[in-house]
């Protein structure tokens, strides 16, 4: 049983993580129609934003206080994508796709070496976040408090995102441009604006999500590549531009994902890709997408 | 049936640059006409892409999977087999580049644009995880070894060192094959078969209608474009030596994407130039820098901003009699 419990536990802890980078790239699929494979990248820069702001305050600020600075990564991701929309996506809006999957896989180069000469080779940490908050114990187990923490931050986004989309006017006019742009547009709705808008809040969740696993597994070149694949696995699961989707399809992927790594390590990944590849085929949509 | 051929001030232009191919060995040095090799091999594989992107209109970002399936069916036939001939390479390559994109393609040919993309990408994953996963047979990260083959029954004399093998025959070896390839890939695209393609590009319902049947067409297309990805690989491991898992991560398929656009997809020539093209960029920007993915990146964001119909389309504007793409 205490077991199952830890095992249940990574699986959340790994959905939550996966929630917020997928949820973020469903949002501006849905919106903008438009697939960022440097969305990565932005959950990356999250975490070296983080650990970077941690690092320069470790001797001078009490642990406590450090964890102000983790949300920094979150914001410096958003304020990323708030310039990146406008200056460099914008023109391809009205282009083929192929060229929107090349000049975001440009992105990506580019951000990706960025993060190498702003911080270097080697990997950021800030464990001391992590270790401070200590663990509990599960029957024989013990589980670090932290994880626990990155779980409620995961929840409370999709909470958060839920509430943002169906409850607020800001939400109205997002569904809105998602459902039909041109008469969004037809109806005064400044659709530039949605754009920026929703780009941003994709990169702000991406970044936070880099933010709050950064203290567990610290900042590291090329976290970002691997991200996005297993948030296309979660999208494709749960249905491009879905949100619900993007949440149920990130638990589930962290589900197998948990016990696949426990029961069958060596296909693991495999199986998760292939999961992905056969819901393509028998719901292309996906669980929760509009066909 | 009459074998299509180029029109003849383009034939011009291609007899001098074989001639100019044939003779390079012996004008440059034995690292410079390596670096080429690997172009030309490269340009293999951007011809195999280019008949899905440019003549059938579907974006695969999972091409890695049957450069990396060519590849690493050469290392098992060397680690299983202990074959070291050439052919026997060729043919290995060929034949499970055949199987394996007749088997994804099967599945990815259902679906066009994004999805397509990405089911693609998905399916080379599957091969990268278990490349990297399945380390007693594949080498894990560290990858398999493959010797210096022979070619056509010779091996190479123990008086010559390896550099020169692979720069004169080897060299000679892989332009042949290439030049075999392209003539291939031309009389390809320009039979019925080509044509339906590029109706099947231009409007799916329309060719539908006239009677293709669209997607098995799309099929033969895609497994046509992975054997050939999938014999650039097998010609790509003798000259590196040895083959990792990165060549099945789906950033080289960006990067397959990249040298075709780079090139120019709406023309024959234009991955070809692009596959070489890139080749030198790429090797040049290693060893300039540590950030030669930025400079590769920026190009890249430069190149669909500003060009998007890549070299060969701005030679086709700035000369259009000269260079009149064929494919449009």
């Amino acid at each position: 049983m205490d077991t199952f419990i830890v095992h249940a536990l990574t699986s959340l802890l790994y959905a939550s993580v996966l929630f917020l980078i997928a949820g973020g790239l469903s949002l501006i699929y849905g919106v903008m129609r438009i697939v960022n494979l440097a969305h990565g990248n932005l959950y990356a820069f999250g975490a070296y934003v983080s650990a970077w702001a941690v690092g320069v305050m470790a001797t001078r600020w009490p642990t406590g206080l450090l964890y102000v600075l983790v949300p920094l990564g979150a914001v410096a991701a958003a304020g990323l994508g708030a310039i990146l929309e406008p200056t460099l996506l914008r023109p391809f809006y009205r282009r083929a796709e192929e060229y929107q999957l090349l000049v975001t896989f440009g992105l990506l180069l580019i951000l990706d070496d960025l993060m190498r000469f702003l911080w270097g080779p080697y990997p950021l940490s800030a464990s001391q976040l992590y270790e401070a908050f200590g663990s509990i114990s599960i029957g024989e187990t013990i589980y670090p408090t932290y994880n626990l923490v990155v779980i409620a931050v995961g929840a409370l986004a999709a909470l958060g995102m839920w509430a943002f989309v169906y409850k607020t006017q800001f939400g109205v006019i997002l569904r809105a441009t998602s459902q039909n742009m041109r008469m969004a547009q037809a109806l005064g709705i400044n659709v530039n604006r949605v754009y920026v808008q929703a780009f941003t809040l994709g990169c702000f969740m991406a970044g936070l999500g880099g933010a709050v696993i950064m203290p567990s597994q610290g900042a590291v070149l090329g976290m970002g590549v691997d991200a996005l694949i297993m948030a296309f696995v979660v999208v494709v699961i749960g249905g491009l531009g879905s949100l619900e989707g993007a949440l149920i399809g990130a638990v589930l992927v962290g589900i197998v994902r948990e016990f696949g790594i426990t029961l069958f390590p060596e296909i693991e990944l495999a199986v998760l890709y292939l999961m992905a590849a056969v819901v393509l085929l028998i719901r292309p949509a996906g669980l929760f997408g509009r066909p | 049936m009459s074998i299509p051929l180029p029109p003849s001030r383009a034939l011009g232009w291609i007899v001098a640059t074989v001639v100019v191919l044939a003779v390079l060995p012996w004008v440059m040095d034995p690292y410079q006409t390596t670096l080429f090799s690997y172009g030309l091999v490269m340009a293999i594989a951007a011809l195999g892409f280019n008949l899905l992107l440019g003549y059938t209109g579907l974006l695969s970002f999972g091409h890695s999977a049957y450069f990396g399936v060519g590849a690493y069916a050469v290392a098992l036939i060397v680690k299983y087999f202990k074959i070291t001939s050439l052919e026997a390479f060729i043919v290995g390559g060929i034949v499970a580049s055949a199987l394996v994109s007749a088997l994804f393609g099967f599945v990815c040919v259902r679906y066009t644009r994004i999805f397509f993309g990405i089911l693609t990408m998905a399916l080379s994953q599957v091969l990268w995880s278990l490349a990297f996963k399945f380390f007693w047979v594949t080498g894990g990260s560290d990858g398999l070894r493959v010797p210096t083959p022979s070619l056509l029954g010779v091996s190479i004399p123990p008086s010559e060192d390896k550099m020169t093998f692979l720069a004169h025959r080897y060299y000679y070896y892989v332009l042949v094959i290439f030049v075999l390839a392209a003539a291939a890939m031309w009389i390809i695209v320009h039979s019925p078969f080509g044509k339906a393609l590029q109706a099947i590009r231009d409007n799916e319902t329309r060719a539908e209608f006239v009677g293709v049947h669209v997607r098995h067409y799309r099929w033969i297309a895609f497994v046509v474009s992975g054997t050939y990805t999938g014999l650039a690989g097998a010609l790509w491991v003798p000259l590196n030596g040895l083959t990792t898992p990165d060549i099945l991560h789906w950033t080289f398929s960006g990067e397959i994407v990249f040298f075709t656009v780079l090139g120019g997809f709406g023309t024959f020539a234009g991955p070809i130039v692009g596959a070489i093209v890139f080749n030198y960029l790429k090797t040049f920007a290693v060893g300039y820098t540590v950030y030669w993915q930025m400079f590769l990146g920026v190009v890249l964001v430069t190149l669909v901003l500003a060009l998007p119909n890549g070299i060969m389309g701005m030679v086709a504007r700035l000369f259009p009699l000269r260079a009149k793409a064929p494919a449009s």
